[in-house]
């Protein structure tokens, strides 16, 4: 009887065994320097951010150029007004979007579709400012809050369309034919069935694109621009957090430093906030189903 | 004689049609618009480029001149910057953000995966802006003093290591745009490594072979082309990082071989010169810029797509 030549000497063995701890140890040791930085940002938010979080900060302006204290209440108002803009003309776009595709649409025009929202979303957030800019501020002669709030809107239209899709078609099958068979029209069955029912899902998905438009600053650089005073009308030009901390960080003085990092708080904390919120949402859905 | 008993309802009128096919038409028109905005922009930017297009034709991509005040343009040294600080980044990105997948899927306790799945979803949401500041303040000083430093001393004979260090650089840039891609690229990959059968594992298993043979014969070249895939979603991504970017890469239009040294991409030269361009000529030439950020993204962005969906085979990848 003659020995495989092939079969494994016990050093062989135990190599293959090192070597594959070996990488156990590599995975661990890439899945912590992953989160690393998570950790990292948010400990110097709230190391550099916290001390200045004071009264002032939520109810002054902004001083002017080097003088010190002052706040971000306008920015703060600034981004509300934006993200409420963006609400208001992105997402009914997106939510007729999506009803579309779950409720009418032919398999092949979807596909076009839904291929074109997840291209969209590549697109970056720079090239919406130039777009806008060119569509509402060129002819309208000045930078204005409807602009931004334009620019973040459309951010938000291929988001909430997929997500709304997701929702719909979750609906079973059998309440729309429910409702047909009682002939009601088309229309109405979607709106007070369909969407009635994943009315939660949708809501989960506008706040999604609000947590991701929330901190965009690209596509309001050259739209809405920012303002150091209150903004009475939405043709002016309207200041949002994260285009406060994009002025102040770059600024050389350490005052506008220090308010920076408390603006980047805040902007964190409501993206924290939006989060949650989602997280809760999701949760109660898939407990009562 | 009895008489045909009457119906005791009514149908409804054929009028009712109109709103059925109103609400049709709205929601068709919501959808169709995604389309026509993809077109839209791109009509927009080349609108916007038209004269620099005119006046420098195609010797824009590869003229490595920015001078405003001579009214001179040319994209180079942007194409070089974005796509250097994007391939530092997906150097970084693609490994790391593979290995936590396959350390998500195949080895950590089911415990563990959720909290590190959220700490994940968590590090997407940071905003750009953040990022930059906290690159500024944080990892810029950090980097300059001691990996930087470091870089030189043990890798200093490379070209790449050699020169001035300031902190502000091509390098910081890439390490940014790396934290910021991970956790796409890791969420992909793990929804393609997810969608690796357990037979294939098993099959791996049966034949004696250690956790990583199994990880290396039956997962990672079964999913090779996913994940692919991902990095390229992950480049897409990277190429028009703006604000996070143009905070920590120095801004300075010049085309050198070291990494430490500073530089500046297509997004960035947008972002900082955009509102202070005066000449008709020279916002022309940012639209142009413009432009060429955006085809190459929707090319990128186009590919990622149809890599990961011939992967998937059934129902695609979601990618948000």
């Amino acid at each position: 009887m003659t020995e495989s030549p092939y079969l494994p000497t016990p050093q062989f063995a135990r190599w293959r065994k090192a070597k594959s701890s070996a990488v156990t140890g590599i995975l661990v040791a890439c899945a912590l320097a992953v989160i690393a930085p998570l950790f990292l940002v948010i400990y110097f938010l709230l190391e550099k951010g916290f001390s200045s979080l004071d009264w002032n900060f939520f109810t002054q302006l902004p001083k002017p150029t080097g003088e010190v204290g002052g706040g971000m209440a306008n920015a703060i108002v600034g981004s509300v007004v934006l993200l409420a803009m963006a609400t208001v003309f992105g997402v009914p776009f997106g939510i007729f979007g999506g009803i579309y595709l779950a409720e009418y649409g032919s398999d092949r025009a979807n596909n076009w579709i839904r291929f074109a929202a997840d291209v969209l979303n590549g697109v970056p957030s720079i090239v919406w400012g130039m777009v806008v800019y060119l569509l509402l501020v060129v002819p309208f002669k000045g930078f204005s809050a409807y602009a931004g709030g334009v620019a973040l809107g459309l951010m938000m239209v291929p988001l909430v369309m997929r997500t709304t899709e997701e929702v719909l078609i979750l609906v079973p099958q059998s309440y729309r034919e429910a409702a047909l068979a009682l002939g009601v029209a088309r229309w109405k069955m979607i709106v007070v069935i369909v969407v009635r029912t994943a009315l939660k899902g949708i809501a989960t998905g506008v706040i999604i694109a609000l947590a991701r438009i929330a901190g965009e600053t690209a596509p309001l650089l050259f739209t809405a621009l920012g303002n150091t005073f209150w903004s009475h009308n939405l043709k002016e030009p309207i200041s949002a957090l994260p285009l406060q901390i994009f002025a102040y960080g770059l600024s050389p003085y350490d005052d506008w430093h220090r308010q920076a990092w408390a603006g980047a708080l805040v902007l964190m904390a409501l993206i924290i906030v939006l989060n949650v919120t989602v997280r809760v949402l999701s949760r109660d859905r898939s407990k009562t189903d | 004689m009895s008489t045909a008993p009457t119906p005791s309802y009514v149908m409804p009128a054929p009028g009712s049609r109109g709103p059925d096919i109103a609400f049709k038409w709205v929601a068709m028109f919501a959808a169709a618009m995604i389309v026509v905005l993809i077109v839209m922009v791109g009509w927009e930017l080349y609108y916007g480029s038209r004269l620099a297009i005119a006046k420098f034709g195609a010797g824009f991509l590869w003229s490595s001149e920015w001078d405003p005040v001579l009214e001179r343009f040319g994209a180079l040294p942007f194409i070089f910057g974005t796509l250097v600080s994007s391939l530092i980044a997906l150097l970084i990105a693609v490994p790391l953000g593979v290995a936590t997948a396959l350390f998500l899927t195949e080895l950590a306790p089911l415990k563990m995966r959720q909290p590190i799945i959220i700490a994940i979803e968590m590090l997407a949401a940071v905003p750009s802006v953040i990022f930059g500041l906290w690159g500024i303040f944080v990892l810029i000083p950090w980097l300059r003093d001691s990996l930087f430093v470091w870089l030189k001393r043990f890798l200093g004979f490379l070209p790449l290591f050699q020169g001035p260090i300031y902190g502000l650089s091509m390098l910081a840039a890439g390490i940014i745009i790396a934290i910021m891609i991970l956790p796409i690229v890791t969420s992909i990959s793990r929804e393609i490594l997810r969608s690796v059968p357990n037979l294939q594992r098993e099959a791996a298993y049966a034949l004696g072979a250690t956790r990583w043979e199994v990880l290396k014969i039956a997962v990672l070249s079964y999913a090779r082309r996913g994940l692919f895939g991902a990095a390229v979603l992950g480049l897409g991504r990277a190429l028009g990082e703006t604000m996070a970017v143009t905070m920590v890469i120095g801004n300075r239009p010049q085309i050198s071989a070291s990494l430490f040294a500073p530089g500046y991409t297509l997004a960035s030269v947008v972002a900082n010169e955009f509102t202070e361009a005066t000449t008709d000529l020279y916002q022309s030439a940012l639209f142009e810029i413009g432009l060429v950020l955006f085809a190459v993204a929707i090319l990128v962005n186009a590919a990622a797509q149809v890599m990961l969906k011939s992967m998937s085979g059934s129902g695609p990848v979601k990618v948000n």
